[in-house]
């Protein structure tokens, strides 16, 4: 990334040239629009940064407990149905693609296209939501939510919970070792959660860029907003692929 | 001494009796902290003085009115590494010195005398293992290096002996240990130094150091008829603990007889010493900690007993080096491998005692 | 004393500016809404004075209580509340964001030839953020207040006290995002905003050292936002991760905590070493002494900063060779502190010295820091630590670097730049009494706090032995007189607004391109942009600049 003193030629020069290009998205302490995107853009990326530090707290406290409770947390992972699981991968991944071509259509000035693709993203992003919910609920009904009449029956008797035993047949835990599986629970809603609440914020900021690019606000030269959204939204998009990996396919096949 | 008038003796000998600035030496450990207290005290009043004395003679010296046009300096690499190498050479000897006496604080040697610890809001509880038990107090001899063996009931707390400059956290499920060595009979303070709620300044007492012989009286006075490793016996027992710890050839759970110490191997591969923690946590969660070769069928005692009791049982199986009364209760309660630790039927008037009904057994 | 670089325009001819960024626009909107990084730092600095006294003040209930030896002056309940609130007021919403979110957020743009900073909105939201915390934890303390200490220690935070640990934990959680806007937005001007000419190493060390500090606001503070969201869940719905009899560790929490609150001490002192610099560079009419070196020392400290968390931890029962290690790199990261003392004397040697106030309080900063770090390294090793941790002598020690240090740079900096702020000067004569009752009130405060620590006496005690009263007394009699010395500060300073002698653009006739401007700056702060043609703390150019009219309008 440029540093700002090559992008400028002198201090009257520089004053010659802001007065020709000169957007009405330029922010007036930026000397250029190229300075302003580079800014932006970087400012973004720290901010990505800054959420994977916050996310990483909650990452550590996973390593430790898997570590510590593995056949706990196998066994409650098996709790997870894998093809919502794979679904929503699916739907956020390919929500990634449409949000890369929404910006594509930014930068290429199609509004239409741009609308019609953050359209696309945002039903998508809500289509996770909804399959999220499904599972939320399903977990809720089989009192597996930590603090909430929390149930080991799954657990101590495997074969009370007939659709997941057919599938792994997996052994009765100890009960000490059950009782850890409300550790793995505690940790699946809490990251599921934080990356829901992430994407919840992400839609809400959809819906405001739908009414704005409809206005023609992204097509006009001033992408980047969309561009540091695309960023957002595939870093949402990556920390859902940990979390599948981490949460949803420990020890399939035992 | 001689060199130092009586008179200046005495009075700095008073003051320092009345306005003492560290509390009194009680253990062997505390002349060899206060050395590298003093030693790293005088590094900081060296290095404060010299920061002040160049900054004083600079202030002077350079002072607008005696030195009115500066001289732009931009640095010198040999200065740099000067006060690099040299604060750093410094603080390396302190780490050292100081890593040498953390190991020794908590590292105890193996003969020492172990006495248990529970910390709770807001008292705390000593356990000598002749089962004399104390509240916010801690009689011990000198010459004899004891062992502490800490652990808390419910929050984080911090057991602080200043004269003997020692402390340790207690902490909620696991044991945390310390050691000293008193040499000074007196009595000194007991702190708790990690707050933990409202009496958190309350949860204070005596550390009373006593000759060998007078702890010996102390002891026999105080005694409260069982010692930890006998009432570890009878929980043993009432917890049907026997039921498949026991030298029976198909026995489900390992022989119990001079575990403490021992390398075991693990069923998850690795070996572990039975040390305290590892027997506790055996008792508390013990599908973790199967030993090779066994089922993974141990039911977890977690909620049902106490730390007290815990500490009983592990000072018992600590002591036990023969299978012979665990035998004797076998045979006189019925309690054959299979019954699974229901509650067997009492035996007609011998010494074992009734094994109590499951639920929280408080010591 | 009577020798001095101030340098002033004739007073009965000068006046303030008629445009500058305070009359830019009227109207409490106009000020609600700015983006003008100058008006959200004065915006800061009225918000972040009022919680420092009211933390001053919880400081004050703390002494008073410890003048006898019993809990006499309140229940026990109320002092632990006391000093929790005191605790969390003063570090996440007063030292915190002090010098970066006053001093940082008026000087950085100003000292690297820039308009602004790169996202004033974001400026804007750091402040009403902070003022949400803020307003949050005066809620907690109308509500009944928290007693859990400001470390939230579990599982006395988690399931052992009724009192507002949400809320207390929201505010806290609030102000840490505040702290990350904040950090990125100097993060992205000092890369992509710089005038030309103005490479890394011409940049000032005030610069340098946000820098380093906005790195560990950026990196860190989201570790302490999601154990206060695992707090948050444990006290709710009881989740278990850190609760031994659910299978949790009580000492996840420490090392989550920890992660974030060692960085945190070096967010709050990276700021004041950079002010140093600057004063002592001023009135000392001398480049820093070993510029790259104080330079690389702020990277060095924020750095290391991340690697020794641990050091809070060594009685806790973590491994022994874990202990070495921390252990080690504490006595590393101790270095670069020392450093930067001695390149700050040595730039003396040779100078050309006065004594205005940000110089004395600059000299109060050298000598109580340099107490206050050997202390750490008192601390940092490990055999003393055991005796000395969890007793006045912590309590002690980051008194010492954090009042003695970091408030005295904060004073240091904001005497030091009020004229560029204001375009007025302080009154000399008192700022320099307050400076040295400042200096006496908080050693006859902090001192006699290391004694009572070797004695034994345990932090967070309301109620103590006896014995230990002599120096209790002598501490709250320094408290008292220290209380004097900070109240001062504001008496005068709001006296000088409409008193105070007009200062001209470049008062001390120092070196940075933020004293070419007008004072009070224009909104803009500068008319062209500048270009950097010469070094920092450049001397001889700034004598060449003193024929030349420097840009300013009105």
């Amino acid at each position: 990334m440029p540093d700002s003193h090559t992008i400028i030629h002198g201090a009257s020069e520089a004053a010659h040239d802001a007065h020709a290009e000169h957007p009405a998205y330029l922010r007036h302490h930026f000397e250029n629009t190229a300075q302003q995107a580079d800014a932006t853009n970087f400012a973004m990326w720290l901010f990505l940064v800054t959420e994977v530090m916050f996310f990483g707290g909650m990452f550590t406290a996973y390593l430790i407990y898997r570590n510590w409770y593995y056949p706990a947390f196998v066994a409650a992972s098996h709790q997870l149905d894998v093809r919502w699981g794979t679904l929503n991968t699916l739907v956020l991944i390919i929500s990634s693609f449409t949000m890369a071509m929404g910006v594509w259509c930014a930068e290429t000035r199609r509004k239409s296209g741009l609308v019609l693709c953050l359209v696309l993203t945002m039903i998508l992003g809500v289509g996770f939501l909804g399959i999220k919910t499904i599972e939320y609920s399903e977990k809720i009904e089989k009192h597996h939510v930590p603090g909430f009449h929390y149930s080991l029956q799954s657990f101590t008797d495997p074969q009370s919970d007939p659709a997941v035993y057919a599938e792994y047949h997996d052994k009765a835990l100890p009960l000490d070792m059950a009782r850890h599986t409300e550790v793995y629970f505690s940790l699946y809603f809490a990251l599921t959660g934080m990356h829901a609440l992430h994407m919840i914020i992400g839609i809400a900021i959809l819906v405001f860029m739908i009414f704005r690019a409809q206005a023609g606000a992204y097509t006009s030269g001033h992408v980047t907003f969309v561009e540091n959204f695309g960023l957002y939204w595939h870093f949402v998009d990556i920390i859902w692929i940990y979390l599948f990996a981490l949460l949803y396919l420990i020890s399939r096949h035992q | 001494m001689s060199h130092i008038s009586p008179t200046i003796w005495q009075f700095l000998n008073k003051w320092l009796t009345n306005f003492p600035l560290f509390p009194p030496e009680a253990s062997k450990i505390a002349p060899q902290m206060d050395a590298l207290f003093f030693f790293m005290v005088l590094v900081s009043v060296i290095g404060l003085t010299i920061v002040v004395l160049l900054v004083t003679s600079f202030s002077l010296l350079y002072s607008q009115k005696r030195h009115p046009v500066a001289v732009q300096v931009e640095g010198s690499t040999l200065l740099e590494a000067t006060w690099t190498i040299i604060p750093l050479g410094l603080f390396l000897i302190m780490f050292v010195w100081g890593a040498l006496i953390y190991f020794r604080v908590y590292t105890p040697p193996a003969n020492s005398m172990n006495i248990y610890v529970v910390g709770k809001q807001w008292m705390w509880k000593a356990e000598h293992p002749g089962g004399q038990h104390e509240i916010n107090s801690l009689h011990v001899p000198t010459g004899r290096s004891i062992q502490l063996t800490i652990i808390s009931q419910d929050v984080f707390h911090s057991f602080s002996i200043p004269a003997f400059r020692v402390k340790r956290e207690a902490i909620p499920g696991r044991y945390t240990t310390v050691w000293f060595e008193a040499t000074e009979p007196g009595t000194y303070h007991l702190f708790c130094t990690q707050y933990c709620g409202t009496n958190h300044s309350q949860m204070i007492g005596d550390v009373v150091v006593m000759t060998p012989q007078d702890y010996k009286r102390w002891l026999d006075e105080s005694t409260s008829g069982m010692s930890l490793a006998q009432n570890g016996e009878r929980l043993f027992a009432s917890l049907s603990c026997a039921a498949c710890h026991n030298a029976k050839p198909d026995a489900r759970g390992p022989n119990l007889a001079n575990v403490y110490g021992a390398k075991l191997p693990l069923s998850s591969g690795g070996t572990v010493t039975a040390d305290e923690a590892y027997l506790r946590e055996s008792i508390l969660n013990p599908s973790q900690h199967i030993t090779q070769g066994y089922a993974p069928i141990m039911p977890t005692y977690q909620g049902q007993i106490s730390e007290e009791g815990v500490i009983a049982l592990v000072e018992y199986i600590k002591n036990l080096n023969s299978d012979y009364r665990i035998e004797q209760t076998l045979n006189t309660t019925d309690l054959l491998p299979g019954s699974e630790g229901k509650t067997a039927p009492a035996s007609a008037g011998q010494a074992s005692p009734k094994p109590a009904p499951q639920g929280k057994v408080n010591q | 004393m009577s020798a001095t670089i101030v340098s002033l325009p004739d007073q009965s001819t000068a006046r303030i500016p008629k445009m500058n960024y305070l009359t830019k626009e009227n109207g409490l909107l106009s000020w609600l809404l700015t983006g003008d990084h100058k008006r959200i730092a004065m915006l800061y600095l009225i918000s972040l004075s009022f919680f420092f006294f009211i933390g001053g003040a919880l400081a004050g209930l703390i002494r008073l209580e410890l003048l006898t030896p019993q809990a006499d002056l309140m229940a026990t309940d109320t002092y632990n509340k006391v000093f929790t609130m005191h605790g969390v007021i003063m570090i996440f919403f007063f030292l915190v964001p002090s010098v970066p979110a006053t001093l940082g957020n008026f000087l950085i743009p100003m000292m690297i030839g820039a308009k602004d900073l790169a996202l004033p909105k974001i400026n804007l939201l750091s402040w009403y953020l902070y003022v949400a915390g803020g307003i949050l934890a005066i809620y907690t303390m109308a509500a009944g207040g928290v007693d859990t200490g400001w470390t939230f220690t579990t599982p006395l935070s988690t399931h052992y006290v009724n009192t507002n640990v949400l809320t207390t934990g929201l505010a806290a959680f609030i102000a840490g995002f505040s702290s990350i806007f904040t950090g990125l937005n100097f993060i992205v001007t000092i890369h992509k905003m710089r005038c030309p000419g103005m490479t890394w190493f011409r940049l000032p060390l005030f610069v340098w050292a946000h820098y380093a500090a906005s790195i560990l606001m950026v990196l860190a503070t989201p570790v302490v936002a999601i154990a206060i969201v695992l707090i948050a869940l444990e006290r709710t719905i009881g989740i278990g991760v850190f609760d031994p009899t659910k299978g949790g560790d009580p000492l996840l929490f420490q090392h989550l905590f920890w992660f974030y609150s060692h960085p945190a001490v070096y967010i709050m002192i990276l700021p004041g070493m950079g002010v140093i610099s600057e004063t002592i560079s001023t009135f000392s009419r001398k480049r820093v002494f070993g510029y790259t070196a104080v330079a690389f020392s702020s990277v060095a400290i924020a750095v290391f900063g991340f690697f020794v968390w641990a050091h809070h931890m060594f009685i806790m029962g973590i491994s022994n060779y874990a202990v070495l290690v921390f252990s080690l790199l504490t006595m590393l990261v101790a270095v670069p502190s020392a450093i930067k003392i001695f390149n700050w004397t040595f730039t003396l040697y040779k100078g050309s010295i006065t004594f205005e106030t940000p110089m004395l309080y600059t000299f109060g900063f050298m000598g109580l820091f340099t107490i206050g770090g050997l202390t750490g390294v008192f601390l940092g090793t490990s055999g003393t630590d055991i005796h000395l941790t969890e007793t006045y002598f912590i309590v002690a020690h980051f008194h010492f670097v954090m009042v003695g240090g970091m408030l005295m740079a904060f004073l240091a900096g904001i005497h030091f730049w009020w004229p560029k702020i204001t375009g007025r000067m302080y009154p000399e004569k008192i700022s320099q009494l307050a400076a040295v009752v400042t200096f006496i009130g908080f050693n006859f405060t902090f001192f006699p706090q290391f004694i009572l620590g070797t004695l034994g006496m345990p932090r967070r005690y309301a109620s103590y032995p006896p014995e230990f009263q002599v120096l209790n007394v002598f501490s709250t009699a320094g408290a008292t007189i220290l209380g004097v010395g900070y109240l001062l500060p504001v008496l005068y300073l709001t006296w000088s607004l409409k008193y105070g002698e007009i200062a001209g653009n470049n008062p001390w006739q120092a070196t940075g391109l933020e004293w070419q401007t007008q004072s009070p700056p224009l909104t803009e702060n500068f008319t062209v942009t500048p270009i950097m043609d010469h070094e920092a703390y450049d001397y001889e150019w700034l004598e060449k600049q003193k024929e030349k009219e420097v840009t300013h309008a009105g």
